[in-house]
């Protein structure tokens, strides 16, 4: 509590036992946050939304984070969100806070991170009026929400604030956007609790799948010699409980596991039967076991491009489960044989409860494992080290080593930009619990990784919280380390400085000629005075030799660390299935293919 | 395993060709709740994801719980529409979707006003005709007819291009409605 606060709340009159409660519009606001259980949320005052910073003022239950861009905001907010389960919350004025937020409300809803953003607006008779600092909140947030509304009436506030929460995390969670019109902040009236109000839609999402389907579900991969289990970010979305569920599941099966970007820490990294991430940039192993499988069980994952590779050569031979919260999700991309409807982790306990009742017992997958370790053998990400440059996946895997003692002892939490450190990231950082990783999968935002880890470090603040960077990615929000002084957020934002948009370089090289266009930051701040123009503090390691001793430094920071680690400047991401290429169609870094020559004109027009 | 890299074809989600397989006409009839926005939200989702739309009606149907009626005739292959109903669904103001397309459970009706300029033989001729089809005169002068007309769309389009030789001037139709038969209420 802040000393302003002490002293309005010592000042406050004590409010007489009522039963009726009338309120104006931004106290309600600030009340059903305060009843939907929230702690902490991330916002920027501003005209259309200052009663509501009025009312939060007297509020001490309420921890606002200030950010310095309405973007960071809001991935803040997703952040916090994905690393506690919790709803992430976002608060900003009309106009251009409202539209620069959209970027991070894209964000949540490609990647299904439940959140709830407020919006001011301008007063109700202005509305329409082109007045200042206003802008069709709702009209251009339509298609970017799960859900948004305009609250005229502030006798439907109440209603819409909890309506917003009960959207926003149940079924297949996104982002919600509430905008209140400026004169309704100053209205008045009788405030309803969440167990009080009568939602105005009829949205009941299905949380178990038939029972029926089930048996068939499990029969299949029962009888299957080649099964895999595929998962994705929705076994992270239904809870600790689900990630419990898929570890006896696959123990019960016997079957490899790999999961999606989104879904990495679902199952534990140093297990036998983990494959690793699959998909463009994924594990050798990983990408010829979903292609040779005879049963591919999809928990909680879509099907994404990047996934799947090329679409009428992704995994001929299989029949096919797909476990999904949104009916919209099973059967879009690609066509399966069951679809169970329902939570990931209700659905995984039924197979479970499913199979136990029935006695199965799996077939045999002795020569699938042995087809597995061979695949293992060819070691899908190995790379040339070198004694005199730092290779950025070298700097990870040193990054993933120092940081085991501080897992152990405080819990370590990793965010990302986009980009190649992104996947070098996924690569080689391991993950062993769920809620550890947090990264921009579906919409790519670069710049999310920095507030992102202001977000994890704001609802853990004991914990090690690394953003594994790019410096083009980490200069798209680099204003939100100010943040982070401000409320003591010790984040190490740890920069693979490579000089290039190394990517789009990547890219350039594949599919343009070599021709560099535009990729090159010719103009880099001096990201160790950078830190400490800021109030934080900087570190280079420009060699291999000194690398580890400059981590150790950085862990042991009490204060937020921007590291500014020099890579190898043209290295590619590896191991990679080109555009228009099938699963066991891999390029890795020890074929010694000239990258500019592997894809053909029809790839070169795909993205 | 193979190392060696194949000739270079397309074929990846960025090729996935909505449009291919037979393709079908469609009705929707959806049950949404009825507030500002809503109908925004169902012709975005048509927009956003490349789906056609060939009419679309909406009115407010039950005004005690406040839901309206949305009748969208749409043409795809049918995985495309079986995508289109998901998405429907899944929109949280949406309280129900109906396939009823080609089903002969429903019937289906739109109205059209029909503008006909004319004389002589013409005006004479395009009264029989819509006699015929059993349209109703809502206007007339001295040289025009405005005629009223129910039907299936197809029967709307016959009159079109009946009327067109006989000085159809102007055409208003309100899109399709559709109803299931029997007595029982969906």
């Amino acid at each position: 509590m802040t000393a302003h606060q002490t002293i309005a709340k010592a000042s406050a009159p004590t409010p007489a036992a009522q039963t009726v409660e009338v309120l104006t519009g931004a106290e309600i606001v600030v009340r059903a946050l305060v009843d939907q259980g929230v702690e902490t949320l991330f916002g920027y005052p501003g005209g259309a939304v200052l009663p509501i910073y009025d009312a939060l003022f007297h509020e001490p239950r309420l921890k606002h984070i200030l950010v310095r861009h309405e973007q960071g905001a809001t991935h803040a907010a997703e952040g916090y969100a994905r690393s506690t389960g919790k709803c992430g919350v976002v608060l900003v004025t009309s106009g251009p806070g409202a539209t620069n937020a959209v970027t991070g409300i894209v964000d949540a809803l490609m990647d299904s991170i439940p959140m709830v953003v407020i919006t001011g607006q301008v007063p109700t008779h202005l509305i329409g009026s082109d007045a200042f600092q206003e802008c069709d909140t709702v009209g251009i947030t339509r298609s970017a929400t799960k859900h948004n509304v305009l609250v005229k009436d502030v006798a439907d506030l109440a209603k819409a604030m909890h309506e917003a929460f009960h959207i926003a995390t149940t079924g297949r969670p996104g982002p919600v956007l509430i905008d209140i019109p400026k004169d309704v902040q100053f209205s008045k009236a009788v405030y309803l609790g969440p167990d009080e109000v009568r939602f105005n839609h009829v949205y009941a999402p299905r949380r178990q799948a038939e029972p029926a389907k089930v048996r068939d579900a499990v029969e299949l991969i029962a009888a299957a010699r080649r099964p895999i289990l595929y998962t994705g970010g929705g076994v992270i979305n239904a809870g600790p409980a689900a990630s419990e569920a898929l570890r006896t599941f696959a123990k019960l099966t016997g079957a490899p596991v790999t999961s999606t970007l989104m879904g990495l820490g679902a199952f534990p990294a140093g297990d036998p039967q983990w494959l690793g991430m699959l998909g463009m940039h994924g594990a050798y192993e990983a990408n010829h076991a979903m292609h040779d499988c005879d049963v591919m069980v999809c928990i909680g994952a879509r099907f994404d491009d990047r996934v799947t590779g090329r679409l009428d050569a992704f995994s001929p031979g299989s029949k096919k489960i797909h476990i999904d919260i949104d009916p919209a999700s099973i059967g879009k991309i690609v066509r399966c044989d069951i679809g169970l409807i329902g939570d990931a982790g209700e659905v995984v306990r039924q197979m479970i409860d499913a199979w136990t009742e029935r006695g199965l017992k799996r077939a045999d997958q002795a020569a699938w494992w042995a087809q597995i370790d061979h695949w293992r053998a060819r070691k899908g990400f190995a790379y040339s080290p070198s004694s005199s440059i730092i290779k950025p996946q070298y700097a990870v895997e040193r990054l993933y080593a120092l940081t085991r003692k501080a897992d152990a002892e405080r819990g370590v939490f990793i965010t990302t930009e986009v980009g190649q450190h992104q996947m070098w990231a996924a690569q080689f950082f391991h993950f062993h619990q769920p809620n550890r990783w947090m990264t921009s999968g579906g919409l790519g935002t670069m710049g999310y990784g920095l507030p992102a880890a202001v977000g994890v470090q704001a609802a853990h603040p004991g914990a090690l919280v690394i953003d594994i960077a790019g410096e083009a990615s980490v200069q798209m929000t680099m204003q939100e380390l100010s943040t982070a002084i401000q409320y003591d957020l010790p984040i190490k934002i740890f920069i693979l400085n490579n000089e290039w948009m190394g990517m789009v370089r990547q890219w350039q090289q594949l599919l343009h000629g070599e021709r560099y266009s535009h990729s090159y930051s010719q103009s880099l701040p001096d990201f160790v005075r950078l830190a400490e123009a800021y109030g934080g503090v900087g570190i280079r390691a420009e060699t291999p030799d000194e690398l580890d001793a400059k981590i150790e430094e950085m862990i042991a920071c009490p204060r937020p660390v921007l590291f500014d680690c020099r890579v190898e400047k043209a290295e590619n991401c590896l191991p990679m299935i080109p555009s228009g290429r099938a699963h066991n169609d891999m390029i890795l870094a020890d074929m010694g293919v000239s990258l500019d020559s592997v894809i053909g004109e029809a790839g070169k027009r795909l993205v | 395993m193979s190392e060696t890299l194949p000739a270079d074809s397309a074929g990846s989600a960025y090729f996935m060709d909505h449009e291919q397989g037979t393709q079908r006409r469609a009705t929707f009839a959806v049950i949404v709740d009825n507030e500002p926005g809503v109908l925004a939200r169902v012709v975005g989702l048509f927009s956003a994801r490349g789906y056609n739309i060939e009419s679309l009606t909406v009115a407010e149907t039950d005004r005690a719980v406040h839901t309206s009626r949305i009748t969208i005739v749409t043409r795809g292959a049918e995985s495309v529409l079986e995508q289109i109903y998901a998405q429907l669904k899944r929109m949280v103001q949406v309280r129900q979707v109906m396939d009823v397309g080609g089903d002969p459970g429903w019937v289906e009706r739109e109205l059209a006003l029909v503008k006909v300029r004319g004389s002589g033989e013409h005006r004479v001729e395009a009264l029989r005709i819509a006699e015929i089809f059993r349209a109703r005169v809502i206007d007339t002068g001295n040289d025009s007819f405005v005629f009223e007309l129910t039907g299936a769309p197809d029967k709307i389009d016959k009159f079109e291009s009946l009327m067109r030789p006989l000085g159809l001037v102007e055409l208003s139709r309100t899109g399709v409605l559709s109803i299931a038969r029997g007595a029982e209420r969906v």
